[in-house]
């Protein structure tokens, strides 16, 4: 039951992370809302290997962990190096 | 109550609390007024939140090598996020994203064209005050 619940804030907060890429006034909003977007998913995921109880889903909480930071500064270096 | 059932407890409450963290910092992207402030509250409080269910994920996790996989992710989670939010909000900066007239003080110095510019906002500083400085900075 509590984590039907938190899967359900994961979806509340997936949405609202969408709407932020959509409306956000800069480009630093978008990469900002990407990151959080991402952290999100793994978290789910993390969940739903509680739920499934699939140890196999953690490896992948473990990789998009480290796939996640790469994106991240990646996209902050394109936002500055357009405003440049 | 026996143990399992403690370690159980535990578990399931930790994952709530990491995710409502999660979504602690979807509502700060939804309500704070500039991405600064959006920086912080989606790399602060992501992290912690993500930090804190995969804490619960140990807690209930059946075998050592799942518990040594997640312990690994939290450690990663906790050197990274910073890093990150610093380039998102340093991109930011340096590509001129608008700033909230609250913001009284910048060490970056911007904005970058030519130290004439430059100068010339000094001076406004002197005699407008923050609230001006702000406004003056943002569209540059």
């Amino acid at each position: 039951m509590v984590v039907e619940v938190a899967l359900g804030v994961m979806a509340l907060s997936l949405g609202v992370c969408a709407w932020r890429v959509v409306v956000g006034p800069s480009d630093a909003d978008r990469v900002l809302a990407v990151d959080l977007g991402f952290v999100v998913v793994v978290c789910a995921t993390a969940l739903l290997a509680v739920r499934l109880r699939t140890p196999a889903l953690l490896d992948l909480v473990l990789v998009a962990t480290l796939v996640g930071f790469l994106t991240t500064v990646v996209l902050a270096r394109l936002v500055a190096g357009r405003g440049r | 109550m026996s143990a399992a059932a403690v370690v159980d407890v535990v578990g399931q409450g930790l994952l709530l609390v990491g995710s409502l963290l999660v979504g602690t910092a979807a509502l700060g992207l939804v309500r704070l007024p500039d991405v600064y402030a959006r920086t912080n509250a989606a790399t602060k409080a992501a992290a912690l939140g993500l930090v804190v269910v995969l804490l619960g994920g140990v807690v209930l996790a059946p075998t050592a090598g799942s518990v040594l996989t997640l312990l690994v992710a939290i450690a990663l989670q906790l050197f990274t996020v910073p890093i990150g939010g610093f380039e998102v909000a340093q991109a930011a900066r340096l590509s001129a994203a608008p700033v909230t007239p609250l913001t009284h003080h910048d060490d970056l110095g911007l904005p970058r064209e030519g130290d004439q510019r430059d100068e010339e906002q000094r001076d406004g500083e002197d005699e407008g005050g923050v609230q001006v400085d702000g406004q003056e900075r943002g569209p540059a």
